[in-house]
């Protein structure tokens, strides 16, 4: 699957798309198919602040866990409550239904050291 | 004996197909200046018949509880166990068995650990129970880290109520980690409620109360609890689980995490251990609990089936991270605790309970007539009594010994205030018979 | 059995019904507070002695053990547990002691202690032991509050880093965790052993210890481990050794002679404790006498000619477990070396080393041995220790994962050797010195027609295992929704 160009990338597969002020998160189809079956998603809750580098929570498949981090600092404003009860969504539509955080954004700069697509896709080795 | 099959005749085969002309090619894989070049300063072996003498000679040097009336009690109790819990869960297939990973090959522990985390949680009335810790002091332990983990706070708070050894352990974890351990006194035997009040701060992770305490006596675990909660702080409840045949189960007291020794539930007291670690929580703590915990799944033909599950809060998936480091349960003391549980049954479980009580009632009325009185005669006690000698109690326990009586614990070592009290534990199996040679010994 | 199989305790629960007979109440009945008194039935259920009977025999059938199956289970050791010593444990004298009776009453259980202290002291060619630790997991964790401790007396509280090997146990880091210290992974070399360069790199004054597992766990012996000590005692730090290995060197070297400071054993790998289905352990430390005063307390010792508790040790790190420690585990350790005596424990390593190369030389023409040696030469040329890692590219590249192959061994009797550690991909077999050279020659043979059958067709590999009492399970979903108790409203 082609690597959306619409946003940018964590070398550790976290995917960030601006919209306005705010930014969505999520993992990557190479993260999510290296986890396989994923079966447990923790995300922060709305209105806890998210730091750049930071874990803002974990992701667990039956054989695997893993921090997930954020590329920018901010206060969340949405987590996708679909993955409570469904977290199979990530590996399924890693870019669009299975979506982590909305995290509006303090200093917008911080998007600047984030990767573009084929930087990412390189370094990710895929 | 070493139990070694593989004939002399063999091993040269053997050696002869590798390609050593002798064991030595293949034990140079040590260098010759790290190798030992005599033999092991141990005794040479013996064949069974020998080394069952030896160690019949080294049982027979031991005083059971068997041969004597045993009121010992202080974390360790001398309980009935059914002939059926030994028969049953020493079956050799449990004995020689693997931790059940492989969960096709397993189904039989699997599912006797479900059955036993079931009944766990039927016991304590929480929602979950993992597969067993270690034993009693180590599983509160573990309690008190997964509250910090929890919480993200950093004091402990703990009741002297607590087994002084649950306390001495829980200081060996805390120390060395940003934890600090706080410790509230007694009144009247039971946790100062007020002083336990006024020590929660903002940072406190969790409230630790016994109950029945060490002392013997039911504390008002509801009140504490509500204290915890409204300090945003997590209830750990010690237990024992033969008192919840009759006492309120720690779910029904809005307590967090139940944390307790099993080994009353069909384990003999064997000088101490293995023991069983019980544990329990809500439901929402789950992925913060430690242990090993069996889930319900379905196989490819969609039947019921068991395997361990959220392993991820393991150490050999999160190393650094997980939830503890403990990677074994115990395996054949919740075995034991199972069959012990499933043997008695509800009712059982209940009359064990009463009997113990009655027993401890009645004891504590003869003692009353004799002169003997309890140390907090008010204080509700469940089958331990703290009894306030008139004698020096370094003089009435050896005259007991000598009448074949191991008369109780004498809590001054850890208590100094109760210098003279014994503390005496009444199980099911002591008779009216006993507990009088016992008045007329403390009298 | 019904489609579901053997049914719960819960589901065969009628009520009324008891296993137990209670004795009669032989004084006046009392009444409970009902206030303090729960209000609501337990539900545990209510089932008559023999179906209680019948339903633990049932899940007895439906488990592999030593007794009945073949484990040749890398790192973990399942040799056969020898039947006297189950009967020595539960002689009343050791089984019946409350841990609170006076020293005089128990002086056997002490002197069985104090000479098991000296024995895995001497298997270690260390100073002290202490028995108290619960299984192998909380003897590192307490080997790990000494280590701190020592330190601490040594005013180098700094040291706070433990290094590891790549290869190192999950519970390594994780105990280093709860010890409030922070683990940095040392790189292996393509043969395995520990890049000592990479070491070196690593060492400063900060560093407390490096723990390592030698044989290692690709089941080499280290050759290097006496330069490795050297290398971490200049640089201040303590050498750890993780026991799990000890069955493949009793008598031929002891940790103490290669450098080892502190150590931890597990009885059930290197003593023949049964593994119970996950326990319980004991987990022995064994330590140079510079970190003997900061062990557990109590210490038992000898005084004259009586055995007795020592409480009295200032330095020591504290309790790590109520009373004194697994000691109906440790009675059994006990009964295994009384019978082994010296010879016997050497005999184990050696038949287990023995063991392990026949093992691999019998299938690494199929099977490719990472570290094992070049093509076509025995493995006397290249020896493993008493266990051996193999990665049988062959067989994955025709679609059968190593999973697969451990699925396939289920049906064969044999319980799978461990996979995917400490290589992904690999199996990593330990026959153990208990097994007969047939059932290591079946063993042998059966691996060798499992990847003869994965040539054919690599299908019925998926299928695995067809002839157990279930089929695969679907981990995933246990994990997405846990049903971690019963609740009655399940099929």
């Amino acid at each position: 699957m082609a690597l959306p160009t619409d946003r940018k990338y964590l070398q550790t597969h976290e995917w960030h798309l601006v919209q306005g002020d705010t930014v969505t998160i999520g993992i990557t189809q190479i993260a999510a198919d290296e986890l396989t079956d994923i079966t447990f998603v923790d995300l922060p809750e709305v209105g806890d602040p998210v730091k750049a580098d930071q874990p803002f929570g974990e992701i667990e498949s039956v054989k695997a866990t893993a921090d997930l981090i954020s590329g920018i600092s901010g206060k969340v404003t949405a987590v996708n409550e679909e993955l409570a009860a469904n977290p199979g969504v990530v590996n399924r539509d890693p870019y669009a239904a299975g979506w982590m955080l909305k995290v509006k954004m303090s200093d917008p700069s911080e998007m600047g050291k984030l990767l573009a697509a084929d930087e990412y896709s390189k370094k990710a080795g895929h | 004996m070493d139990y070694v099959q593989i004939t002399q005749k063999q091993r040269d085969e053997m050696l002869r197909a590798v390609g050593a002309s002798s064991m030595e090619d293949l034990l140079r894989q040590v260098p010759d200046e790290l190798r030992l070049k005599r033999e092991l300063k141990i005794p040479q072996g013996m064949d069974e018949l020998a080394l069952r003498r030896h160690l019949e000679d080294l049982a027979a040097q031991n005083s059971s509880a068997d041969g004597q009336v045993c009121f010992l009690g202080a974390g360790a109790y001398d309980h009935f166990i059914p002939a059926v819990v030994d028969h049953l869960a020493m079956k050799a297939e449990f004995l020689t068995a693997y931790t059940p990973y492989q969960a096709e090959a397993s189904q039989g522990s699997l599912q006797a650990f479900f059955e036993f985390q079931t009944m766990v949680c039927q016991l304590t009335g929480l929602d979950v129970s993992n597969a067993s810790l270690y034993e009693g002091a180590t599983a509160v332990a573990e309690a008190a880290l997964m509250a910090a983990n929890t919480t993200g706070k950093r004091e402990i708070v703990v009741s002297r109520g607590v087994n002084p050894d649950y306390r001495r352990v829980l200081q060996t974890y805390l120390s060395g980690m940003p934890l600090s351990y706080e410790e509230v006194g007694l009144k009247h035997g039971v946790t100062d409620s007020q002083e336990l009040e006024a020590a929660l701060e903002e940072d406190t992770a969790a409230v630790i109360v016994q109950s029945p305490n060490f002392l013997g006596h039911v504390e008002r675990v509801e009140t504490l609890a509500r204290f915890a909660r409204a300090n945003e702080s997590l209830a750990v409840q010690v237990f024992n689980p033969i008192s919840l045949g009759l006492l309120k189960r720690p779910g029904e007291m809005d307590v967090d995490i139940a944390a307790g020794e099993g080994q009353a539930l069909g384990t003999p007291m064997g000088f101490g251990g293995p023991y069983l670690g019980l544990f329990a929580t809500k439901e929402r703590y789950v992925r913060k609990m430690p242990g090993r915990l069996v889930g319900q799944t379905v196989d490819a033909e969609g039947r019921r089936a068991f395997c361990l599950t959220l392993q991820t809060r393991e150490q050999h998936i999160r190393r650094e991270k997980a939830t503890s480091n403990v990677c074994t349960n115990q395996g054949l003391m919740a075995m034991r605790a199972s069959v012990y549980m499933a043997a008695m049954g509800a009712k059982g479980m209940r009359r064990v309970a009463q009997l113990c009580f009655n027993k401890a009632s009645y004891l504590a009325n003869q003692l009353k007539a004799a002169g003997v009185s309890l140390k907090y005669p008010k204080q509700p006690f469940f089958n331990e009594l703290l009894v306030e000698l008139k004698r020096p109690v370094e003089k009435v326990l050896p005259e007991a010994e000598a009448e074949g009586i191991l008369a109780g614990y004498a809590v001054g070592k850890d208590y100094p205030e109760l210098g003279n009290c014994l503390l005496v534990a009444v199980t099911e199996k002591r008779t009216k018979e006993e507990m009088d040679r016992l008045v007329s010994v403390l009298k | 059995m019904n489609k579901n199989g053997e049914r719960l305790l819960f589901e065969i629960s009628t009520p009324g019904a008891s296993a137990v007979d209670l004795p009669e109440c032989d004084v006046p009945e009392a009444e409970f507070d009902p206030a303090l008194s729960t209000y609501t039935q337990s539900g545990l259920p209510e089932v008559g002695q023999l179906d209680l009977v019948r339903h633990y025999t049932h899940l007895a059938h439906r488990c592999f053990s030593v007794d009945g199956n073949f484990y040749p289970l890398g790192s973990c050791t399942m040799k056969y547990n020898p039947k006297v010593n189950e009967w020595a444990a539960g002689l009343a004298g050791f089984a019946n002691v409350h841990p609170l009776q006076s020293e005089h009453h128990v002086q056997g259980l002490m002197e069985l202690l104090y000479l098991l202290r000296m024995y895995l002291a001497e298997i270690a060619g260390l100073d002290e032991v202490s028995l108290q630790p619960c299984a192998g997991a909380h003897g590192e964790w307490t080997a790990l509050k000494v280590i701190r401790a020592y330190f601490a007396d040594r005013g180098q509280e700094k040291r706070r880093i433990v290094l590891a090997p790549d290869t190192a146990h999950g519970t390594n880091p994780a105990s280093c965790a709860m010890c409030g210290a922070s683990v940095v992974t040392i790189k292996s070399l393509s043969n395995g052993l520990t890049d000592l360069e990479d070491l070196k790199t690593h060492l400063s004054d900060e560093v407390a210890a490096i723990m390592v597992t030698n044989p290692n766990t690709v089941g080499k012996f280290d050759r290097m481990i006496a330069q490795m000590a050297e290398m971490v005692h200049r640089a201040g730090a303590l050498l750890y050794l993780d026991g799990a290995n000890m069955n493949a060197i009793m008598g031929i070297t002891r940790p103490g002679d290669f450098g080892v400071d502190i150590m931890h054993y597990n009885t059930h790998k290197t003593f023949s404790t049964p593994h119970g289905c996950g326990g319980p352990g004991a987990g022995p430390i064994a330590v140079r006498k510079e970190l003997s005063p900061y062990l557990p307390v109590p210490q038992v010792v000898k005084q004259g000619e009586k055995y007795a508790w020592d409480f009295d040790r200032p330095k020591s790190i504290g309790k790590v477990r109520s009373f004194w420690g697994q000691v109906g585990v440790l009675v059994r350790a006990y009964a295994y070396i009384r019978a082994c005596g010296a010879a016997g424990l050497r005999d184990v390593s050696e038949t287990a080393v023995l063991a392990a190369n026949y093992v691999a030389q019998r299938i690494k023409h199929v099977y490719a041995l990472p570290f094992g040696p070049k093509d076509g030469s025995p493995m006397a040329s290249n020896p493993c220790a008493h266990e051996f890692i193999t990665v049988p590219r062959a067989i994955i590249d025709r679609g059968v994962t190593i999973m697969d192959v451990a699925k396939a061994l289920i049906d064969r009797g044999y319980h799978p050797p461990t996979v995917h550690f400490p290589v992904h991909d690999c199996l990593m077999i330990e026959p153990t010195e208990t097994e007969s050279k047939a059932t290591l020659d079946g063993f042998a043979e059966t691996l060798l027609e499992l990847a003869e059958q994965s040539e054919r067709d690599a299908r019925p590999f998926k299928e695995a295992p067809v002839r157990q009492v279930v089929r695969r399970l679907d981990e995933v979903g246990a994990a997405r929704k846990p049903v971690l108790r019963w609740t009655g409203a399940q099929g």
